[in-house]
């Protein structure tokens, strides 16, 4: 359906007109978009890495723990989701906003005398983006750690390995399906994301996903929206064949 | 012989369980040393105490006469075998064994060069490039014992090597151990729940149990000397029979039990009188169908309970009253001239001088 509609035509006040055209295809090439496209990307890889990067450890912990202890992180770990995407989204704008949290905790401290705009910024929107998708990184990582045998830590400090070689030697390397498993549950939503830069972007920093939606509901140029619907698809399964035809995708097969 | 590795009063507790209970150990330099005992002995930790995978709560732990006792893994001169080997999955086996070497960052071409010497000494030429779930059980466990060795360990910690394998690999892993150990000279701590491995392989045992060494000595002085009741059924089969000690002269002893005549049996110098138990291992009791000859000291008559064909020898089952069931050994060339039926009545003899008096 997305597929025939965004072969068509806009009607004059919002509907579709089947009259086949390419020219929503032609209209990806614009620059604009390709600058949008670029920054989701840029956003998406960097949200994917930061998950990483915080979630590796905090896996790391739940996966070694006792298993009460398992229980009690994974709870704290998933009580977020009991609550909307868009309530814990906004929940940020209280905490980031100029009369907000941050701001008024920096203030009674004496940190900072005028308060620092940090809503409406590229960084609330990384913010956002990394706390919504934090889990999808988590979870999958606690599964793979779970599978490596303590035993291996062992050996590598038997072995002469230090702690931290014991991490970027053996237990990271061993995490690998975890990190793409994760990888790919964060990086393919927070690509399309669209209500995260709304809310802490202010929207003044147009991405893919409030892009798409803006034309679906605001613009109601819905041949556009799927053409540029279909081009993020694309986007998702080119990366796809690159990350599966690499040496990094064949380690883990 | 200097001690290589001195533990004193070692003691490590895990909650409210005694692991390792005041152990003192002094193992020589270039000793193939066994550690035997069923499971939850406290083996294990023992062997992970020293390699520094577990802190002790009390004692000391020497190695080289240096005190190691907070010491972490990697930098204590020894290695460890694990159980399951615990070979890095996603390194090819040439990996896994310059993995130490590269940890301490040496020279490249040393590396290749000690690499594969060891592959040399363990029979792994060839099998360089393969990763760890492309060999067998056996290679696998070449793979983990040069990987340790390469590193050239003051001692080598093995935890149960050869319980993973099957029997057939098992005799013949065995036979390779004994001869790298021989071949590097290097000093070896084994734990192992197998007693055969341990008489075949070790210069000497420590016999663990409920978290003591019960007994430490040659294969042969455990097997034919054991101090305890408990080291003489963990080590072998034996009978016994209960008795009440009525004269002891120097190491010899007679015993009185309930139901049967008096028997005269070995025992150690410090045995209180009182209750004994007397024990013999099965191939040093004779059968006799007629009446009792002289030839031996000891005798007491026997029902056949139960005749086990076991190819090259025969067991026989034997009730003694009402009481315990013995078990005879009978080389089947033997066998021949006293087929034995079930129920029949027949006398056991044994001579003192292979038989031990314990208290019990």
């Amino acid at each position: 359906m997305v597929l025939g509609v965004s072969f068509a035509s806009r009607g004059l006040y919002g509907g579709v007109e089947w009259i086949a055209t390419i020219g929503n295809y032609s209209r990806l090439a614009d620059p604009l978009v390709g600058v949008i496209f670029l920054r989701s990307l840029i956003f998406a890889s960097m949200t994917t890495i930061v998950c990483a990067i915080v979630g590796f450890p905090l896996a790391y912990m739940v996966a070694r723990a006792s298993p009460r202890w398992q229980l009690i992180w994974l709870t704290l770990v998933m009580i977020p989701f009991w609550t909307n995407f868009l309530v814990r989204t906004y929940a940020w704008t209280v905490i980031l906003r100029v009369d907000g949290l941050v701001n008024t905790f920096l203030q009674s401290i004496g940190m900072q005398e005028e308060p620092i705009s940090l809503l409406f910024t590229d960084f609330a929107v990384a913010i956002g983006l990394m706390y919504g998708y934090l889990p999808f990184m988590v979870l999958p990582l606690i599964v793979a750690i779970e599978r490596i045998s303590p035993q291996l830590e062992e050996a590598a400090y038997d072995l002469y390995a230090s702690m931290g070689a014991t991490f970027r030697h053996v237990v990271v390397p061993l995490s690998k399906p975890g990190f793409i498993a994760g990888g790919i549950l964060v990086f393919i939503p927070s690509l399309g994301a669209f209500i995260t830069p709304y809310l802490l972007g202010g929207g003044q920093k147009m991405m893919i996903g409030t892009l798409i939606q803006q034309e679906f509901l605001v613009s109601r140029d819905w041949p556009f929206g799927s053409a540029l619907s279909l081009g993020l698809m694309g986007t998702v399964l080119i990366l796809w064949v690159l990350l599966s035809r690499s040496s990094f995708g064949k380690q883990v097969q | 012989m200097s001690p290589i590795v001195e533990l004193k009063d070692v003691v490590k507790t895990h909650g409210q369980v005694v692991a390792v209970d005041k152990v003192s150990l002094s193992i020589g330099t270039g000793e193939f040393f066994f550690i035997l005992g069923p499971s939850g002995s406290g083996k294990s930790t023992l062997l992970r105490l020293i390699a520094g995978l577990e802190t002790l709560d009390s004692g000391t732990i020497a190695i080289q006469q240096h005190v190691v006792n907070s010491d972490p893994p990697h930098t204590r001169p020894v290695n460890m075998v694990f159980q399951q080997y615990a070979l890095f999955p996603h390194m090819t086996v040439f990996d896994n064994i310059a993995f130490g070497l590269k940890m301490r960052q040496q020279e490249k071409n040393d590396i290749q060069e000690a690499v594969e010497r060891m592959a040399v000494l363990v029979r792994l030429e060839g099998k360089m490039e393969r990763f760890p779930t492309e060999l067998s059980g056996g290679e696998q466990q070449r793979v983990a014992l040069a990987r340790a060795l390469v590193n050239r360990p003051v001692v080598l910690l093995l935890d149960e090597p050869l319980a993973a394998l099957d029997q057939q690999l098992r005799q013949e892993m065995q036979a390779e151990l004994k001869r790298v150990q021989q071949e590097v000279n290097a000093t070896f701590i084994c734990v192992t729940h197998q007693q055969d491995e341990a008489l075949m392989l070790s210069d000497r045992i420590g016999v663990m149990h409920g978290g003591k060494i019960l007994q430490v000595g040659t294969p042969k002085e455990i097997y034919d000397q054991p101090l305890s009741s408990t080291v003489a059924k963990f080590i072998g089969l034996s009978n016994t029979v209960l008795g009440t000690i009525i004269r002891m002269e120097n190491d010899v002893c007679w015993v009185k039990p309930d139901h049967f005549p008096v028997l005269m049996a070995r025992c150690p110098a410090d045995l209180h009188h009182g209750q004994a138990m007397v024990m013999i291992r099965p191939e040093h009791v004779h059968i006799s169908i007629d009446e009792p000859t002289h030839t031996y000291e000891n005798s007491l008559p026997a029902v056949v309970h139960h005749v086990g064909f076991h190819g090259h020898e025969v067991f026989y089952q034997c009730r003694l009253g009402n009481e315990s069931l013995w078990t005879v050994r009978v080389p089947i060339r033997e066998s021949h001239a006293t087929a034995l039926t079930v129920g029949q009545t027949l006398y056991l003899q044994w001579a003192a001088h292979h038989s031990f008096a314990l208290s019990h």
